[in-house]
This record gives structure tokens, sequence and C-alpha cells, in this order.
């Protein structure tokens, strides 16, 4: 786990660590809405780059639609609006300017159900980075390797890669939807609950996982598992009714933290 | 013992005897059901299989008490379903994926939904008189080509409705899955959404076919028959239907029995598209 010095704060809302690293993504007066339902109330927060960033609270808190603001997956949906800013790399996503396809090559996204497409394992992966380069067979296969070596598959595949990805064990095909989405050189990964599905041994090798993309990749998760959050995450922020409550270093979050609310639902004493 | 020890087993025996009742009557509701089926199969095998021969392949209608075959009718049905097939199944699917996949909410949805319903449950003689109308009367001729038509119009609702709603049982989470790595539209559409209904839709084309194969009100009108062999079809076109209808109801006895032999042809086939229609959707991902 990331250790950092605990530096003792204000209690505020809508906090950025004091120690945290260059920002690869920061939310800026974020309002989000479904229909007339106000999801997210004035969110403002910064995403420290290669770190793993986790979100919690309870159920309906906004944790999830926050995650999908960052890739624009809520535009799917025309009654969802999003008002305000979401800076990546210091550029406001949220504007028409932003191409949408090359956006979602830049930050990837895994989801709670394991989603393979229905073709074979290697086209599961060789699927998205044909939208967007155009490899020769050899480098194909290199870079199909590299992303099921990269999501810790590789030697439970290679001698199937012929075979449907639907074939797969749950775990596998959740790991199988991480090397797709590496498979396109992306920045951040967005995860949301990627692990509610699985059991214990796939959610471990997920996690182990997910310590190591930090190196390459800007990691967000968002979970209902606290320990998983404690375990593999840098910074974790803490959601509550569409409001941020704290956000800190994830060692500071749960052994210190400054809102009586966070440690209420920390410790188990609400949600 | 106690009372409700008694109320107990007195509740179990009423279930019991209740299931019983239950359990005959759905028994012999299926048995009363299958007695028809298998009576008609059976009779088409017994009166098709004696009109069956290599006679009965290969050469035209005949005259009355003259020797011949349904060979004109069996290429005839083969040609207007096929081409009927080819011209409704595009037009169906793209029909089908614009109501699930592009605003499904919207009134045009709606209306064409609504529209669609009624076209899926319209008798067929009025799709028939609607074509004999607009298409026949218009140049004075009967066609193989207004038969084609009209049997298009019946595939289009049914390849509709089967690809929207097989489109609609694929879960947003594949969907979304497909958007999130960048991916177009159009290929979230052909590359994931219809490729993984795929069996379901393949499903509903075969069941349009075999839907077609044995419609004769439709033709009655359009492509009405010929005696001959023909693939002009500018010219009127011969069908298993049509003349099983006119030969049915001859009193000619070999008439009689070509017609059961294309009855048996036609049951036949129509078995086949259905079981096989049967193992595509088994064996779906």
């Amino acid at each position: 786990m990331y250790v950092s010095e605990f530096h003792p704060r204000q209690p505020m809302e809508n906090t950025t660590p004091a120690e945290a690293p260059a920002a690869k993504i920061s939310v800026r007066d974020l309002n989000f809405y479904y229909g007339k339902f106000h999801a997210l109330k004035g969110i403002n927060l910064d995403i420290p780059q290669n770190k793993v960033t986790a979100f919690i609270g309870p159920s309906g808190c906004g944790k999830s639609t926050l995650l999908r603001v960052f890739n624009r997956m809520f535009e799917l949906y025309p009654e969802q609006r999003a008002e305000g800013q979401v800076l990546l790399d210091g550029e406001n996503l949220l504007t028409s300017k932003q191409d949408v396809a090359l956006l979602r090559a830049k930050v990837g996204m895994v989801f709670q159900k394991p989603t393979p497409f229905p073709m074979s394992i290697y086209d599961n992966i060789a699927f998205g980075i044909k939208l967007f380069e155009s490899l020769n067979a050899t480098d194909m296969e290199e870079r199909v390797e590299w992303a099921l070596r990269k999501a810790a598959l590789w030697n439970e595949v290679k001698d199937k890669l012929k075979q449907s990805g639907s074939s797969l064990s749950g775990g596998q095909q959740q790991r199988l939807c991480i090397a797709r989405g590496i498979a396109i050189k992306p920045e951040v990964i967005l995860l949301d609950e990627p692990c509610s599905a699985l059991d214990p041994i796939s959610t471990a090798k997920i996690e182990e996982l997910i310590t190591e993309l930090k190196d390459d990749y800007t990691v967000v998760i968002v979970t209902h598992n606290m320990q998983q959050a404690a375990r593999c995450s840098d910074y974790t922020a803490y959601m509550y009714l569409g409001d941020l409550v704290e956000f800190g270093s994830t060692e500071q979050m749960f052994f210190k933290p400054t809102r009586k609310e966070t440690e209420d639902y920390i410790t188990g004493r609400f949600g | 013992m106690n009372s409700l020890d008694e109320i107990r087993r007195a509740a179990f025996a009423r279930r019991k005897r209740t299931n019983i009742i239950a359990l005959t009557l759905s028994l012999g509701a299926m048995a009363f059901g299958l007695v028809w089926l298998f009576w008609i199969l059976w009779e088409t095998l017994r009166l098709g299989l004696g009109g069956m021969a290599w006679a009965t392949l290969t050469q035209m209608t005949p005259p009355p008490n003259e020797a011949g075959g349904i060979a004109n009718a069996i290429y005839g049905s083969f040609l207007m379903v096929m081409l009927a097939t080819f011209i409704g199944t595009p037009i169906g699917i793209m029909a089908g994926i614009y109501l699930a996949e592009y605003d499904p909410k919207s009134w045009l949805a709606e209306v064409t939904r609504f529209v669609n319903d009624i076209l899926l449950s319209a008798p067929s003689i009025v799709i028939g008189l609607f074509i004999y109308a607009v298409i026949v009367a218009r140049f004075k001729s009967f066609s193989g080509w207004a038969g084609v038509l009209a049997l298009a119009l019946i595939v289009i609702p049914v390849v509709i409705r089967t690809t929207e709603n097989m489109l609609q049982l694929i879960p947003a989470g594949l969907r979304e899955a497909a958007y999130a790595l960048g991916t177009p539209k159009w290929k979230v559409i052909t590359r994931i959404t219809l490729r993984a209904a795929r069996a379901g839709v393949v499903t509903g084309v075969l069941l349009a076919v075999a839907r077609i194969s044995g419609e004769t009100a439709p033709l009655l009108f359009t492509a009405l028959n010929n005696q001959f062999w023909t693939s002009n079809l500018n010219d009127p076109m011969a069908s298993l239907p049509v003349t099983i209808f006119k030969f049915a109801m001859s009193p000619y006895e070999n008439w009689q029995q070509l017609a059961w032999a294309g009855v048996l042809l036609i049951t036949v086939t129509v078995l086949g598209l259905n079981i096989l229609a049967r193992v595509l959707t088994r064996h779906k991902d």
C-alpha cells in the first residue's frame, strides 16, 4: 500500500490531499442530473496521476455516476447531463470539441459484470486495437500477447486464443476485459466495481493486477468493499448522497478521517 | 395428536388431490393436441408418399388424368420464397435495428412498432388483395414479381419483430463495454450487438421463410399459377400452395395425388426449417 505522511487538515468539503502528486483528472464544480434528479452536487476533486484512487460510499451516493462522467459514458442516455468541468491533463473533456471516441481510447473502463464480446479471445483484444491502429499480423499478435500478459491472463489462454471469450470463467472474463482495455494503450483505467461478481480468488488476482497497473496508468476504482479500497488504493474519496464528503490518502481516510461521517461509514456504524 | 398437525395433514391430502386432477387435465389437453398433430402428419405421409415419385419432382403439372409432376410448382415456390426473403430480410433487419438501437422511445419508433404489429397480424389474403390492386390490376397481368412482393410484405414484419426483440435481449452492459472502447455506433451494432443476437435473428428469418412457404392466399391473387416451367418473373408463376389448392379441389385422382405429394414436401420443408431454427437458438453463446 502507498504510505504517505499524515498531514492534519481542516475539515472541509471537496478537498484535495496536500501531498498529492500531479493531477491526471481534475473535477471542477461538477453537477450531474438524471432528468430532474440532482445526482452529483458541486464536486471538486483532483485524481493523482499513476495512483489508484478509490470511490467509496453507500449505494446511490453517485460514485459510479462520477466515474461515468470521466469517459462520457452517460451520454448514451439522453436524459442524463453533466454541468461543470472535468479536466484531463488540463483539457476540459466535457466540451463538444472533445472527440468522444478519442477520449474513450485514452480513458478505458471495466464494468461490474464481465462483458466479453461475442467473438474469440484473440478477437476480443484485437477488436479495440483495430479501431485506432492498423497493425500488421505480427505486430497485432505481439500486442495481443502483451495485453494478455499485462492482465495476467496469458498463461491461462495462450493455447485457446481461438475459443469464444464467453467460454472463460467469470474471473478470467473480467481479466480479458481489463486486457481489452489495456490493449488500446489508455492513460486512465476506470473500474466500476470490477470484483463484485467474482469469487475471492479471482478478486485477489484482480486486486494484485490493479496494484501493478498504477505503474503505467492512472486507476480509478469504484467499490462497495471497504477492505478492497484499503488494500489496493492510494487515495480514497468518500461520497454520500451526491456530495464528496472527504478525500485523502487511503491511510489517512481509514485511520484518521477528519469527518465524523467518514469515520462512521468506514467503521460500519453506517451504510 | 394436536389439531395443527391434523390441519396440515388434511391440507396436504387436499393439495395432492388437486395436483392429480390438474395433472390429468393438463395431460389430457396435451394428448388432445398431439393426436391431431400426429394424425395430420400420418395422413400427410400416407397420402403424400403415394404420390411421391421421381416424376413428381422432375415433370411439369399435367392436364387432368395424365401423368406428370409438380416440378414447375416446386421451382416457382423456391424462386419466389427465396427472392421474397432476399428483399424482406435486409429491410426487416434494418428496421429492427432502428427500433432497438436508435431512439427506441421516439414517436416514430412507437408508430412504426404499432403499424408493424398490425401488419404482423394482418390476414395474408388482405396483403394478396393489396398487391393485386396496386400491381396486378395496374399492369393488367399476374406475375411472379407480384407474388414475390406479397410474400416479402409478410416476411418484413416478422423479421422486424424478431430482430428488435433479439437486440433488446442483449444486456446494456455489452453495448456500454463496446462504446467504452471508443467504438463508433455503426460498429457497435454490426460487430457486437447484431453479432450477439445473430442466432435469434437467423431464427426469425427461418420462421418467416417457413411461414411464407405455405402461404396460398397472397399468391392466388398475384402470381396465380402456370402450367409450364418458367423463370420469367414477369409471367404468372406456379407455386406449391396454389397448385395444391387447385389440385386438391379437383375431381381428378392424379391431381389429388400430386396435391398430397406437394403437401408432404411443404410439411417436410417447414419441419426442417423449424428444427434448424431450434438448433440455432440452442447453440447461441
